[in-house]
């Protein structure tokens, strides 16, 4: 920057920032230069973004930081296991996403307690890098016979039932540690670290949001999303120009993920319609992780490719033939989502109604739910809407099927000049269909990427790139849909 | 029904008309901003376009000038933007900034405060925004944010500076992005943000391009004679026969990273603000 902008700075203070548009994003809530900022809330409120859990939401949990991941709903039946422990995670209701909570060894049974991390912790690491320059040790005399340790098992099964906490029972293994002091100030950390998370392991409350879920999700299952990498889908959603008021087409067959990003995107306006080819729809079971608001929900629709593509005078026997087909989908896709959510935290979640139930009527797994679920069937009025106008942009993510193929049969379904952008785990199929669309003069401005994403441990004398490193995160075919005189419309 | 209120769509299914702000394609690596306007007209290597010639004409469309050249006429979006911006301006690309959006958390309706320049008037978003002068980093943000903020998006040479200002502008678990240059500064503000901030992390992240190519079942390249840089759309047409498909000369179709990529941007470090007792 050259040194005149360098003294004066401008503040973008908006709604949505013009930085963020160049990425998609225009704001829905319009609001006048001169007017007063603190008299402009935005209009949705609390409902938009909740910081605070309530009896029913989805909550991601990261058990010591980050080794462990996994998603629960939360209601007064539901558990937790850690080690061989079960925990109520009945008081994570109704507190702020960021909350950390550790094990507390009650009268009866140990339970989770919130705790806020003294900010001692925080500044130990820069201690550290102080004394840095006086460190003389190494581990040159240390010798690794596992026998450094004087506390046996039983001792410290002893201490627990006496009632210490998970802290005092590591102070106490570095107390009765033979080698502790021989260590080097790192390695003294790393020492402490790994005894708090076995004997105090924390959980981190942390909200379901698009780059939670994706990180979660390519921690874990990559699998079932594709190894679709979190910078991978948030340049798709870039790419198509995911933005408020749009109509997104999005064939998604990473489990709802990206439907669930698009939708979050959308923020409650426009509208998405994940579309499938033949009668059944692709599993969504993602999607429910969000807490999508009711506003939210309803603009997220299905439609199968035929009945899109489907002549007028035909659409409407097609509808009522699909209908039968969808309702016995959702009804399994209830059942999935619900194999999903207990897979990895033992939920012994009841459907009982109870006054905790909160206003902005999230639906539930329950059957009790009144409100619609995010994927219900587009009505004739959409789809109509849609053939008329094309959608404004397209986004396939199927990571196992042909792209040229789907794509010959959804470009034509945009409006010119909509953008697209393409997903796939592998390089060939994209390159086959980016071969094509330009033979076949489909569209223009074509670009193959790959992200390439690198994280940094960034701590005194000790920054570095991380160890590891995701070698892929799926390869990203874009572009624009282009008027040709060849194509039918 | 509401939820198709075609008023607030955002539709390309307009015509181009008089004074629109639109995106002209050359070719795939060049595109300019172009205002049109009844009288005026676009000279390029193509040949003369007269703009008269657009207006009425969808987006999307095609054009020819009077030596029988072409471009495509496209609607502007963010993207494009990125790719018309000049180069001085720009040291965010499409890559970092998806990137920080998503890791930002922001969705419509929250309250984002970011500092950097840019040109607002010419773009016409100078409706949607507040524009204010201030010197952050001798500053800092103003008061009335106090505690309002979702987001913080730092672009400045010391971000270390700003960083104590922009947690008190945030709400609870809101997050922050300081975008860096040189590892330094990102080591600088890491200490700085290791008091009050929790889940601190700092990436790097490049884009990869890819270039396709089709090869004869001989194992020689389609004739050319040109370097690589051409666009494999120009070698296409001796081979128009062959169609998509066609399974007795099937070409090979290749792909291969682009000779030339960018090495680096940015270092982009992202923080959440810690939860006190109290909230």
């Amino acid at each position: 920057m050259l040194l005149s902008e360098l003294k004066l700075f401008q503040i973008l203070v908006r709604k949505v920032q013009f930085f963020l548009t160049l990425c998609g994003i225009r704001a829905n809530i319009l609001f006048n230069k001169g007017s007063n900022m603190s008299e402009n809330k935005p209009e949705s409120g609390p409902t938009v973004n909740p910081r605070v859990t309530w009896e029913g939401c989805s909550v991601l949990l990261d058990i010591n930081d980050g080794d462990r991941l996994l998603f629960a709903r939360l209601s007064a039946g539901s558990t937790l296991k850690i080690g061989n422990k079960t925990f109520s995670l009945q008081p994570l209701i109704g507190c702020p996403f960021g909350s950390l909570f550790q094990v507390e060894s009650g009268k009866e049974k140990p339970y989770l307690s919130r705790f806020i991390p003294p900010t001692e912790e925080n500044n130990v690491q820069d201690e550290g890098g102080c004394q840095l320059q006086e460190e003389s040790r190494d581990n040159r005399a240390i010798i690794d016979n596992n026998q450094a340790q004087s506390l046996t098992g039983d001792d410290i099964d002893a201490m627990r039932r006496q009632g210490a906490t998970g802290n005092e029972i590591v102070e106490a293994l570095i107390a009765n540690s033979a080698t502790f002091d021989k260590k080097t100030q790192f390695s003294q950390e790393k020492y402490r670290l790994k005894k708090q998370k076995k004997y105090a392991p924390r959980v981190l409350l942390r909200r379901p949001f698009s780059r939670s879920i994706c990180e979660a999700y390519f921690k874990k299952y990559p699998a079932r999303i594709g190894f679709l990498r979190v910078d991978a889908l948030s340049l798709l959603l870039s790419m198509a120009n995911v933005t408020a008021n749009s109509d997104v087409l999005v064939l998604d067959m990473v489990g709802g993920l990206v439907t669930g990003a698009v939708a979050e995107r959308l923020g409650g306006t426009g509208s998405v319609c994940n579309t499938y080819l033949g009668g059944t729809p692709y599993p969504m079971e993602i999607i429910r992780m969000f807490n999508f608001n009711n506003e939210i929900c309803k603009r997220v629709l299905r439609c199968s490719v035929n009945d899109l593509c489907a002549v007028q005078n035909e659409t409407s026997e097609q509808v009522s033939q699909h209908e039968d087909v969808c309702t016995m989908e959702s009804q399994s896709d209830e059942k999935i989502s619900l194999s999903v959510s207990t897979e990895e935290v033992h939920l012994s979640s009841k459907n009982g109604v109870s006054d905790l139930v909160p206003e902005n009527e999230l639906s539930t797994t329950g059957k009790t739910c009144k409100t619609p679920k995010a994927g219900e069937k587009a009505p004739k009025e959409a789809i109509q809407s849609w053939k008329e106008n094309g959608f404004s942009s397209l986004i396939i993510a199927a990571p196992e099927q042909d792209a040229w193929s789907l794509v010959k049969d959804l470009l034509p379904l945009l409006t010119y000049s909509a953008p697209f952008a393409i997903y796939h785990q592998y390089l060939q199929p994209l390159a086959t269909c980016m071969n094509n669309l330009q033979l076949e003069k489909m569209a223009i401005g074509l670009q193959l990427s790959e992200p390439w994403l690198r994280e940094y441990q960034v701590l005194p004398s000790r920054t570095h790139p991380c160890m590891q490193m995701s070698g892929s995160g799926g390869y990203i075919l874009s572009g624009t849909r282009a008027y040709s005189n060849t194509s039918q419309s | 029904m509401l939820l198709m209120d075609s008023s607030t769509k955002i539709s390309f299914n307009r015509c181009i008309r008089d004074g629109d702000l639109i995106i002209v394609y050359e070719r795939h690596d060049t595109m300019k901003a172009v205002k049109v306007c009844e009288n005026s007209i676009l000279q390029n290597r193509f040949g003369v376009f007269k703009h008269s010639d657009w207006i009425g004409k969808p987006f999307g469309s095609k054009v020819f000038s009077n030596k029988g050249g072409f471009v495509y006429l496209l609607a502007p979006t963010p993207e494009l933007w990125t790719l018309v911006l000049s180069h001085r301006t720009q040291i965010l690309y499409i890559a970092d900034i998806s990137f920080v959006i998503m890791y930002l958390e922001v969705v419509p309706g929250c309250l984002v405060l970011e500092s950097g320049t840019e040109d607002f008037e010419r773009t016409g978003i100078n409706t949607l925004i507040t524009v204010g002068v201030r010197d952050i980093q001798g500053e800092g943000f103003p008061d009335q944010f106090f505690g309002l903020a979702d987001s913080v998006f730092l672009d400045l040479p010391q971000p270390w500076l700003a960083i104590p200002s922009a947690r008190n502008m945030l709400k609870q678990d809101g997050t922050l992005c300081s975008f860096s240059p040189c590892i330094e500064q990102v080591q600088r503000s890491c200490e700085i943000l290791r008091s009050g901030f929790t889940d601190i992390r700092t990436f790097e992240i490049l884009l990869r391009t890819y270039e396709v190519h089709e090869w004869k079942m001989d194992h020689s390249k389609v004739d050319d004679g040109n370097s690589t840089a051409c666009p494999p759309r120009k070698r296409r047409q001796p081979s128009r026969e062959a169609s998509v498909g066609d399974n007795a000369s099937s070409p090979v179709i290749m792909a291969r990273p682009s000779a030339e990529t960018r090495g680096h941007t940015g270092y982009l470090t992202f923080a959440r603000k810690s939860l006190n007792f109290h909230c």
